[in-house]
């Protein structure tokens, strides 16, 4: 079996699961939703105040469904010693690390397209214009951020106090991420050219790299239980 | 060995006062207060020492699984964090009559408190797993990231806001310093290098007896 397609079954087999039993995106739509709410009811009804604070609100949303969301990753293969069976396949396990990798960027895909869609619904924001620059800094902030997600959420698997260690440990880590994502995505917003904000694209980018690469490098480590 | 050194430490401490009350003199326009530089800046370089220790030894433990490269990465991040601790507080109180505020989101400032707070996240870590073996490799991951997230963190801190004075030794050129505060720097650099291995040495020893104990 090649790498690509060991990969591929791990991906395949969590969009079966989660296609089946809708468990995680049912609860992480809802949530996103209640966000919407709770910034609503924080910042009053100023539309001033509510589209300056936008980009930043924006990737609240993103952070805090992603914290519930990539939390779980490795939480259903913790019953009937699946965990086990991850361990015995045969080959490089890296493969699985991105096959799982692959499953939550297609999660948070779905949930970031969510949010922006209520967000241009609730709070009256134009972004069609800016669509596709929008996309991409997305794109190369949820890259680094799932891909740290992932990571950690193998790590904090087997860990007493896991849902309090997961996002101790992944928010600080995430603050580059976050600056250059919310940086770019006020440039994006504000209507001006990627190239202004090249500096925090390839900052991103970067990030993006390491990352995974660590990942990659490292994930047989935690996989061992 | 390990007493040695802790004599030594506390010879080039002493050394470092003098340097810094007695020989070096008083800054022109700050007064006393630039004093704390003697402080701030040798703990600050000691917190970064401690976090590359951890790096590399976390490597090194990835690499061949040696209980000593772990205990070494334990010890060094625990001693980081407390240098760490202490670079925030002093800088917070040179911060005070010099910038005016005890605090603000300063490019360096913040992102030596990023390194705080993943450290103390790297101990707990530690505290939470009960299983050694386990603990080790779980943290020889989060040591590399975190080691590698540094140089994001300070580009993207630096983009956003800064604040500080430029560096005034390690940059190209010579430095902008009068010779006489400079080596009173250097001593105490040197003194607290020093009172670094101190501890860590010291650290590294009751956790390896720690680890015989349990073995």
């Amino acid at each position: 079996m090649t790498y690509v397609r060991r990969a591929w079954i791990v991906l395949w087999k969590d969009v079966l699961i989660e296609g089946r039993s809708k468990e995680t995106l049912n609860a992480l739509v809802f949530f996103a939703l209640l966000l919407l709410f709770l910034f609503e009811f924080a910042l009053g009804g100023d539309r001033e105040r509510l589209a300056a604070a936008l980009p930043g609100l924006l990737w609240l949303g993103f952070v805090l469904s992603g914290l519930l969301g990539l939390g779980r990753t490795f939480l259903i293969e913790r019953e009937n010693d699946c965990w086990d069976g991850l361990l015995l396949a045969p080959g490089d396990k890296s493969a699985i690390y991105l096959g799982k990798l692959a499953g939550n960027l297609l999660l948070m895909g779905v949930v970031e397209a969510l949010v922006l869609a209520l967000f241009t619904l609730f709070y009256n924001v134009d972004l069609e214009g800016a669509l596709p620059s929008l996309a991409l800094v997305i794109g190369l902030g949820t890259l680094g951020f799932a891909a740290v997600g992932t990571l950690f959420a193998a790590m904090t698997a087997h860990v007493r106090a896991r849902e309090l260690l997961f996002p101790v440990l992944f928010l600080p880590v995430l603050v580059p991420l976050l600056l250059g994502a919310v940086r770019a995505t006020e440039a994006v917003l504000r209507g001006d050219s990627l190239g202004s904000v090249a500096h925090w694209l390839r900052l991103l980018a970067a990030a993006d790299v390491i990352y995974v690469a660590v990942g990659v490098l490292t994930f047989d480590v935690l996989l061992e239980g | 060995m390990i007493r040695l050194l802790g004599w030594l430490s506390a010879l080039s401490l002493v050394t470092g006062l003098i340097m810094g009350f007695g020989v070096a003199p008083r800054e022109l326009t700050q007064g006393n207060v630039q004093r704390i530089m003697y402080l701030h800046v040798p703990t600050a370089w000691v917190a970064y020492l401690a976090f590359g220790v951890v790096f590399v030894a976390s490597i090194w433990y990835l690499w061949n699984r040696a209980a000593r490269a772990d205990q070494l990465a334990h010890a060094s991040a625990e001693v980081g964090v407390v240098f760490t601790g202490l670079t925030i507080a002093a800088g917070s109180i040179w911060g005070k009559p010099t910038w005016g505020t005890w605090w603000t989101w300063d490019a360096r400032l913040t992102s030596v408190t990023i390194l705080f707070v993943m450290y103390v996240g790297y101990l707990l870590l530690r505290g939470m797993i009960d299983d050694r073996e386990r603990a080790a490799r779980y943290c020889a991951v989060l040591g590399i990231v975190g080691a590698l997230d540094l140089p994001l963190v300070h580009f993207s801190v630096y983009w956003w806001r800064t604040l500080h004075q430029p560096p005034s030794v390690l940059k190209p050129g010579a430095p902008t310093m009068a010779p006489v505060i400079l080596a009173a720097l250097l001593a105490n650099v040197a003194a607290f290098t020093i009172l670094y291995a101190y501890f860590v040495a010291k650290r590294v020893h009751t956790l390896r007896r720690e680890h015989e104990l349990l073995a």
